[in-house]
């Protein structure tokens, strides 16, 4: 029988799996933004769930708001990125280091 | 029943190795294609938890536009791969380490005393025949969430501008029209009176 916990499983082992993902990509920031997709993901994830376990569909308007919300991120994000390529001629996270922080 | 639970744990694998995937491939054009798949992935979970809509919009919008768009930008940049991996090697116990004990804390709390069971939260039926998931959330996104949508969609604007505004680049030394300046011309612009004398047709 398939009960919330199962659910709340895949969300977390998710979670954890794109915490791991920044670490080890510390230099690539596309790989960092997927990451993040990764993590709004397992996050839906949770909330689908909890929507449907409690019989109350506000759950999903979130879900539904929250990739409304990674859509934007994902593009200005991109868009940013690609200013930075183009004039850096580098994506890499240990380069940006010009306003010495 | 079984064969729910089958469905459910083969797509859950096939998302969690997808998502090892994508944070470990080394060209990124690659880790793009396994988090497509991981999303489709998801959204047959999504199917079996009854969120049809969510899972259409999750394969038809993310997939197809942010998705696309991420294999647009990796595939447009020329980027030298070998810095950007430098250091993979040196990261991995400290991430497995952070990643693992996240994992073991969030289970324990989601598996101890039966918080998340079919005790605390029972399953519930499945929805009847003719129930509509897309009616359901219309309705509540145009009556109780009529703001949050609205301004869900002030924030795509901005994010269409804002992605606009920033790549958009203005090149030195080409020749192209201006159409203001064009209409703003004025006679004494163009048109320049010579005074002369006036001569003889087939004089001297």
């Amino acid at each position: 029988m398939l009960t919330l916990a199962h659910f709340l499983t895949l969300g977390a082992i998710l979670f954890s799996l794109s915490v791991a993902g920044i670490f080890i990509n510390r230099k690539n920031i596309i790989i960092l933004l997927m990451c993040l997709e990764l993590m709004l993901l397992a996050v839906n994830m949770n909330f689908v769930a909890f929507s449907r376990f409690l019989g109350n569909m506000d759950g999903q308007i979130f879900v539904f708001f929250i990739l409304t919300v990674a859509a934007a991120e994902a593009g200005i994000g991109l868009a940013i990125l690609v200013v930075l390529f183009r004039n850096r001629q580098t994506i890499n996270v240990a380069e940006l280091d010009d306003l010495k922080g | 029943m079984i064969v729910l639970e089958l469905v459910f744990y083969a797509f859950s694998l096939v998302l969690v190795l997808a998502a090892v995937a994508v944070i470990t491939v080394r060209n990124p054009v690659y880790s793009v294609l396994f988090l497509v798949l991981a999303f489709f992935s998801a959204a047959a979970i999504w199917m079996l938890l009854e969120a049809e809509f969510l899972a259409i919009i999750l394969i038809v919008v993310y997939v197809g536009a942010v998705m696309v768009l991420f294999l647009f930008v990796v595939m447009m940049l020329d980027i030298n791969l070998v810095p950007l991996k430098e250091g993979f090697i040196r990261y991995l116990p400290v991430a497995v380490l952070v990643a693992v004990a996240m994992a073991v804390e969030l289970l324990m709390v989601l598996w101890s005393k039966g918080r998340f069971g079919v005790e605390m939260f029972p399953v519930p039926p499945p929805n009847p025949a003719g129930y509509s998931n897309t009616r359901e959330l219309g309705e509540l996104l145009y009556t109780n969430y009529l703001l949050p949508f609205e301004i869900a969609g002030v924030i795509l604007l901005v994010a269409i501008i804002a992605a606009v505004a920033l790549t958009l680049r203005t090149r030195s030394g080409i020749k192209k029209q201006n159409p203001s300046a064009q209409v703003r011309t004025r006679r004494d612009e163009g048109v320049r009176l010579v005074k002369m004398k006036s001569e003889k047709p087939g004089g001297d």
